[in-house]
């Protein structure tokens, strides 16, 4: 046990070193790292934003809305279908996750089933590979009452693809903000997470993703009433007090998606803030052309079932560009141009869980967390010294190269470092001692028991071995559980306190054992100072 | 070089298992009441468990005028509102509970609780969690004790035998159940924070009974006649030494944590406290009792343990 070659000599030199090294970093500001030479290691430990202060937000999308919207196109479909052919039918409806219309005419039904078929769409599934499917199944119930489902596999697939765009749209909407190092990550199958450090005002941040931000730009129907609104036209209100009602065209001349550019600006006249905006060519023939034919009439632009602004249309507007003006604020027109440029999400989110943390607390809490380290250590490494003499000084010197791995592990990785992760480093202070604790009680019963100083230090690291193994194995157990249950700050005191449990066997069990193998060998003593 | 410092002697020899029935009695009345406690008084869940708002403000002109505040808040009619000093007297906790409605509806809180107590404050922690993610908070948090307690089992009968796993786990489970029971009887935010305590607790507590039944298991060997309960005390003594030593090291870094460590983390770090606390004593008083309830097998000639073990007998 107490022989060492001398290739392990200097591996445990190597990792200690290694260890030191990595850890190095953090003593340093991020702009005397930025300056290290190349070789040596800059990364300083990855704080939480419980210590960094900044915002995490647990978005869901409202993927029922996808499917609705799905559904709702095959109504649209089907009874344009049915009625181009004067095929009769009656009682057509979105029920779950399908569409039933009953067939009136019997002898047509198989005409219809087969102009119903044609609606389907592929699905492309990753997971079916070349297998062809389309996302429609067709099923004749009992008298003519034809179903008309979305497929499992349809479902599951639109639901991933609204995420996914969810996730970009979100991304775009972020990076506009022009934070340092958004972090936007995908949580189970319709969460997305994220996190924005050094972001201490989330209001604008859930301004910004609470809107779906679907643009259109539709006719206003002049003569129709409000209050019996003909067929093909929807009442959308304004955001006035009390809010001002619009008759109009169900029929989008243009929407959000053929917009390339916005951009926020001011009215020269007026100086009143403005947004600025561009078509694709299609965007710009269409709007072209149903201006022209619709001079002297208002149009409405619409945002997410709100008329922002309904203007007469003077003269056609046929260079493709435009202007919004509804009354908004710098900040508001601002924000209308990250959301029209980023565009619209394929459906709303729901805020599950905010936590924001101002950089003034996370700032009181790294240096409460430090002075605790610092004092907790100081006051086991005099208490070690107190009980153990010299051995006490070999398992803090331990200690601190424990402590150093521990950082420089958590470097390494990248690992998050929370507040509950200091408390973890703090725990394993208190812990690490553990091993040498168990050693040296073992090592003080060997010598009661007679043994000569050598072969009681031998005897007892090697019969504390198998407790020091079992007793934290036990723990990392828990430490493992925690890891895979917990969530943010406790995630990170999981992190802390399996890397210690770990690096703290290595250092509690063989850096001391090196410092007793070369002081025996220097000393040869002739008692154990224990 | 001074003569180290020993806490316990070496000829300490102290009945513990004479002792047994009191422990017993003590912590089955204990594990009763704290029972009766969670179920009757329940637990101060946090906003993590009950879904609601946390906002921590910092006056930024001097000492925070709580009545004030309650003033401005009770006027919003947001329901159960709790308002305290947290830390200093220029901060305050301010708790609101969760809003009917579903997730959409919390958002709106925090705008208007903003509008009323305005920009005289600094806001330091806002937390908002909805009621689909407390829901999922709970299942998560009561699963992750009951796997650590049930992957313990498993390692402890793998590495032992199943009466020294049916100790460990018993004294364990005594561990958080009077854990949840302190909680409950002195009504503090029991949180996410505290399910990882209470884990780490069970980490510590386990470490402790190992290290006792790692003992006991060498002794076995060692004396294969010994009276059980005689060599459970023997094994208990000749380990009480380290057990305090780290006890001591444990709680003395935790206490630094305690009073140094801010007030986000305190009641994490009372519930470790606590967990040392009560952890040293169930594996002294629970989980070796249990052995000698359970009449652990005497022959251990022919199991394979640990090789460092084996070599000692």
């Amino acid at each position: 046990m107490l022989h060492f070659a001398n290739w392990k000599i200097a591996t445990v030199l190597a990792v200690s070193l290694a260890g030191l090294l990595f850890a190095m970093p953090n003593m340093f500001s991020s702009e005397m790292r930025a300056r290290f030479p190349s070789l040596l290691p800059n990364q300083a430990v990855n704080l939480g934003l419980d210590l960094r202060g900044g915002s995490h937000l647990l978005l869901e999308v409202e993927t029922g809305v996808v499917i609705k919207e799905r559904l709702e196109a095959v109504i649209d479909d089907v009874r344009s279908n049915l009625r181009e052919q004067r095929i009769r039918y009656t009682g057509l409806r979105a029920d779950k996750q399908a569409v039933m219309v009953r067939i009136t005419d019997p002898e047509r039904l198989d005409e219809a089933i087969a102009l119903l078929e044609d609606l389907a769409a592929p699905v492309t599934n990753g997971v079916l590979g070349s297998v062809a499917t389309v996302d429609l199944v067709i099923e004749v119930l009992d008298e003519n009452l034809i179903s008309i489902a979305l497929t499992e596999s349809a479902i599951e697939q639109r639901i991933l693809s609204a995420v996914d765009q969810s996730i970009e749209i979100v991304r775009r909407r972020i990076d506009e903000l022009g934070t340092t190092e958004p972090t936007i990550q995908r949580q189970g199958s319709e969460r997305i997470l994220i996190q924005v450090p050094g972001f201490d005002d989330p209001a604008r941040l859930k301004t910004l993703l609470g809107q779906t931000a679907k643009m259109s730009f539709r006719l206003v129907d002049v003569t129709a009433r409000t209050e019996a609104p003909p067929a093909g036209t929807d009442v959308i209100y304004d955001e006035s007090n009390p809010p001002r009602a619009y008759v109009l065209r169900r029929r989008v001349v243009v929407s959000g998606e053929n917009l390339v550019d916005a951009q926020p600006g001011f009215e020269q006249q007026t100086n009143e803030p403005i947004v600025t905006f561009r078509f694709d060519a299609t965007g710009a023939r269409r709007f072209g052309q149903v201006t022209q034919e619709n001079v002297g009439r208002p149009f409405a632009i619409v945002l997410d079932n709100k008329v922002i602004s309904a203007p007469v249309i003077r003269e056609a507007i046929l260079g493709g560009t435009g202007q919004i003006s509804g009354g908004f604020s710098v900040e508001e027109a601002n924000d209308l141009a990250i959301l029209l440029r980023a565009g619209a999400l394929p459906a709303p989110l729901i805020i599950l869980e905010e936590r924001t943390v101002g950089p003034g607390l996370g700032a009181d809490s790294i240096a409460a967390g430090e002075m605790a380290a610092i004092i907790g250590l100081l006051i086991v490494i005099g208490f070690m010294i107190v009980s153990y003499g010299l051995f006490g000084v070999f398992s803090d010197i331990a200690l601190m190269i424990n402590i150093g791995l521990i950082l420089g592990i958590l470097s390494l990785l990248q690992a998050t470092l929370t507040l509950p992760g200091i408390a973890g480093i703090v725990l394993t202070i208190g812990m690490a001692v553990d091993a040498n604790v168990l050693i040296y009680e073992r090592i003080r019963e060997e010598v009661r028991q007679g043994k000569s100083p050598i072969s009681a230090i031998e005897a007892g690291y090697k019969r504390a071995l198998g407790t020091i193994l079992d007793a934290n194995i036990t723990t990392f157990i828990a430490a493992v559980i925690l890891f895979q249950m917990g969530s943010g700050p406790v995630r990170g005191f999981a992190v802390t306190l399996a890397i210690g449990i770990v690096t703290s066997v290595f250092t509690a069990f063989t850096v001391t054992r090196l410092m007793v193998s070369v002081w025996i060998r220097r000393r040869r003593p002739g008692a154990v100072p224990l | 070089m001074m003569k180290p410092l020993q806490l316990i002697s070496p000829n300490t020899k102290i009945p513990f298992l004479t002792y047994r029935m009191i422990a017993f009695v003590v912590s089955g009345v204990l594990m009763a009441t704290s029972i009766v406690l969670a179920l009757v008084f329940g637990l101060n869940y946090g906003i993590d468990f009950r879904g609601g708002t946390l906002i921590e403000i910092q006056d930024k002109t001097g000492p925070a005028d709580i009545g004030k505040i309650r003033d401005k808040l009770s006027n919003l009619g947001l329901g159960d509102v709790q308002i305290q000093e947290f830390g200093g007297p220029r901060d305050v906790l301010i708790r609101i509970s969760q809003q009917p409605g579903g997730d959409e509806v919390q958002q709106q809180v925090i705008t208007r609780v903003k509008e009323v107590i305005g920009d005289t404050v600094v806001y330091r922690r806002v937390e908002v969690v909805g009621p689909k993610v407390s829901a999922e908070l709970i299942t998560s948090g009561i699963t992750a004790v009951i796997a650590a307690i049930f992957a313990v089992l498993i390692y402890i009968w793998f590495r032992f035998e199943w009466q020294f796993s049916i100790g460990a786990v018993s004294a364990l489970v005594h561990d958080v159940v009077i854990t949840i029971g302190m909680f409950s009887a002195l009504q503090l935010e029991f949180n996410l924070s505290i399910i990882a305590a209470i884990l780490t607790i069970v980490g510590y507590s386990l470490n402790d009974t190992v290290v006792v039944f790692d003992r006991v298991r060498e002794e076995l060997r060692r004396y294969k006649t010994m009276e059980l309960s005689a060599l459970l005390n023997l094994a208990i003594n000749r380990t009480l030494s380290r057990t305090i030593m780290t006890s001591v090291t444990t709680l003395l870094a935790l206490l630094s944590l305690y009073i140094f460590g801010g007030e986000v983390i305190r009641g994490f770090t009372f519930a470790m406290i606590w967990g040392v606390v009560i952890g040293t004593y169930s594996s002294i008083f629970i989980a070796s009792p249990i052995l000698l309830l359970l009449k652990v097998k005497r022959d251990w000639s022919r199991t394979g343990a640990s090789p460092a073990n084996n070599s000692a007998s």
